[in-house]
């Protein structure tokens, strides 16, 4: 192998193991904090955005065009 | 046509996105500044080599870093209201929203992917030095992520540096520096970093002095103490120096927001600055509501005047100046701005009749004066009092404004008291004699995070009834969704944050009672 691909592999190898030791020598708080972390994500990249908060514009119309028209009517006639 | 919109539905949207920025700004502030005590500690250990520094940096680290977990990705939740409840508001705001939280995205992606993760797991596996780096980057990155966000409310306050497309409906950047430097932005941005800094010195104070209450680890906590109260004294008197230019800044572009802030009705020169004030109803009426009276005040006479126009014979509009307008001073009144907002409306009726008829010339030729300077500029930027039937219901709730900014101020001049203090009594070395003043510092904690919330009811309720400043109203903005649905994930969020919430305090309250390990 090349001396440069040499170096690309030594450096992801250098950071996979960075992040690895890193997670695996955590403390209890920091492990802790990481089930936070992932409840939380998924409650808000899972629950919240696939089942309550589509975008309301995108759900409604196919393109941009209908888009543009929807919003121009609505600040038009708005009250 | 005009369709009636469902009064519980602006409601439950509005009390759900404030729910959510407030529980929000619980977390932000505090990584803010103590991002940058973490880099001053680290800073003295690197420079001088004492261990006992990195022992007090690692402590404090451990609690950044749990705030941090905590509160990231809070934020995400309100640009999905953006597009679900929001979604007129959110179209017509166009790329002036999408690219500074674009930036803001990228910045906290690679922020917190690389230089958070060598601050905690870099200990004695990257150099000393690259390692500071790491936090001092962590601190910069995070201030600056703030920025984007808070140049984007700044364009609500004050829009600058766009144009209205008439045919997307939507507001196009021309100008990406006067968004950025936009004049209520810079203020902002540093009032907002300066109170981070200044909220997470009173948490180091506070929880400092709790170990020298109960006599424990009293060196961490005297160095603590050290940092976080001459950090916290130029924060507090920082969070002052611009808190004046933003009331200054509020002055020129939300001239109503700034006059319910003092409850001034009745313009006048030599006006005094209220400190302590009561409000009560007045006999008198501004519209359908009862104007208000002070029942109790100490003013500063003439300082408002000083302050704002630079001499105690400067004339501060009041309230009815900014409503009714004021001829000699050049302020334009309600009723003005009422029928530039509906030409530009009918303007844009006309432009999409003629797009509906196909009438492609007409068309054309309409667009090509909605676009033109003068359009924008005289017209379009009032498109929002289209909307207002009557002058009074362009004022926000004066006692909020009041009450809001006030309290702020008053707590504001406290902690410059309470850090000057605590720096006097660590010289005199009398710190730990005086357990009261120990006791006022932890009670204290949450006091700046009163504070901060407070600013932002002032902000955002402040420029009430707008949700982009003169051009869009609230009810313009909102999406036309069932108001259940609101409601339903207005508790799913009380419900998560409290969640959230209550665990960032046990986890923190545990590692506090175990104190620093390393």
């Amino acid at each position: 192998m090349p001396d440069g691909m040499d170096y690309i592999v030594n450096l992801l190898n250098r950071l996979f193991r960075f992040y690895y030791d890193g997670f695996r020598n955590m403390s209890g708080w920091g492990r802790r904090v990481w089930l936070i972390i992932l409840i939380k994500l998924f409650i808000i990249f899972v629950i919240l955005r696939i089942f309550f908060f589509h975008d309301f514009l995108k759900k409604k119309y196919n393109n941009d065009e209908q888009r543009s028209k929807y919003v121009l009517e609505r600040l038009i006639n708005s009250p | 046509m005009i369709e009636n919109i469902d009064l519980s539905l602006i409601d439950w949207s509005r009390a759900q996105f404030a729910l959510t920025a407030v529980y929000h700004w619980l977390f932000v502030p505090l990584t803010l500044g103590l991002s940058f005590l973490l880099a001053i500690m680290e800073s003295i250990y690197v420079k001088t080599g004492d261990e006992k520094w990195k022992r007090i940096t690692r402590f404090w680290m451990t609690l950044f870093g749990i705030n941090f977990a905590i509160g990231v990705a809070t934020g995400i939740i309100l640009e999905f209201e953006f597009g679900t409840n929001w979604s007129n508001y959110s179209w017509f705001v166009g790329d002036i929203f999408g690219a500074p939280l674009a930036i803001e995205g990228i910045l906290a992606f690679f922020l917190e992917s690389t230089f958070v993760a060598v601050m905690f797991f870099g200990w004695n596996k990257v150099s000393k030095k690259f390692h500071l780096l790491s936090t001092w980057l962590v601190a910069v990155g995070a201030n600056l992520s703030a920025l984007w966000i808070l140049v984007a409310n700044a364009w609500m306050q004050n829009p600058v540096g766009m144009a209205f497309n008439p045919e997307t409906a939507r507001n196009e950047m021309i100008s990406f520096w006067a968004v950025l430097f936009n004049q209520v932005a810079v203020a902002k941005f540093l009032h907002t970093i300066s109170s981070g800094f200044l909220l997470a010195s009173m948490f180091v104070l506070g929880i400092s002095a709790w170990f020298l209450i109960r006599r424990r680890e009293q060196f961490m906590a005297r160095r603590s103490i050290l940092v976080a109260s001459i950090f916290g004294l130029l924060a507090s008197l920082m969070v002052a120096y611009t808190g004046d230019d933003s009331a200054r800044t509020i002055a020129k572009t939300q001239p109503v927001k700034f006059a319910s802030m003092e409850a001034l009705y009745q313009g006048k020169t030599n006006a005094g600055l209220v400190a302590v004030g009561f409000l009560k109803d007045a006999d008198r009426k501004l519209g359908e509501h009862n104007e208000k009276d002070f029942s109790f005040r100490i003013e500063i006479p003439s300082l408002m005047s000083v302050l704002t126009g630079g001499s105690a014979g400067s004339y501060v509009p009041g309230l009815r100046d900014n409503l009714y307008g004021n001829d000699s001073l050049g302020i334009m009144s309600v009723n003005d701005k009422q029928v530039r907002g509906r030409e530009a409306r009918r303007m844009l009726l006309s432009y999409q009749n003629a797009r509906k008829s196909g009438d492609g010339g007409r068309a054309d030729s309409l667009k090509n004066i909605l676009v033109t300077k003068d359009y924008q500029e005289n017209y379009f930027r009032y498109f929002g009092y289209s909307s207002i039937d009557r002058p009074e219901e362009v004022l926000p709730d004066i006692s909020v404004s009041f009450y809001s900014f006030h309290l702020m101020v008053i707590l504001g001049f406290l902690f410059i008291m309470i850090f000057a203090i605590a720096i006097y009594m660590l010289f005199k070395d009398i710190l730990e004699k005086n357990r009261w003043f120990l006791w006022v510092l932890l009670f204290s904690i949450p006091l700046p995070y009163i504070a901060s919330e407070l600013g932002w009811v002032l902000a955002e309720m402040g420029r009430q009834p707008w949700i982009i400043q003169d051009l869009m109203t609230i009810p313009m903005g909102v999406s036309r969704i069932a108001s259940g649905s609101v409601l339903t994930t207005f508790i799913l969020f009380a419900i998560l944050f409290t969640g959230l919430l209550i665990s960032e305090v046990s986890i923190m309250v545990k590692q506090i009672k175990t104190g620093p390990k390393h």
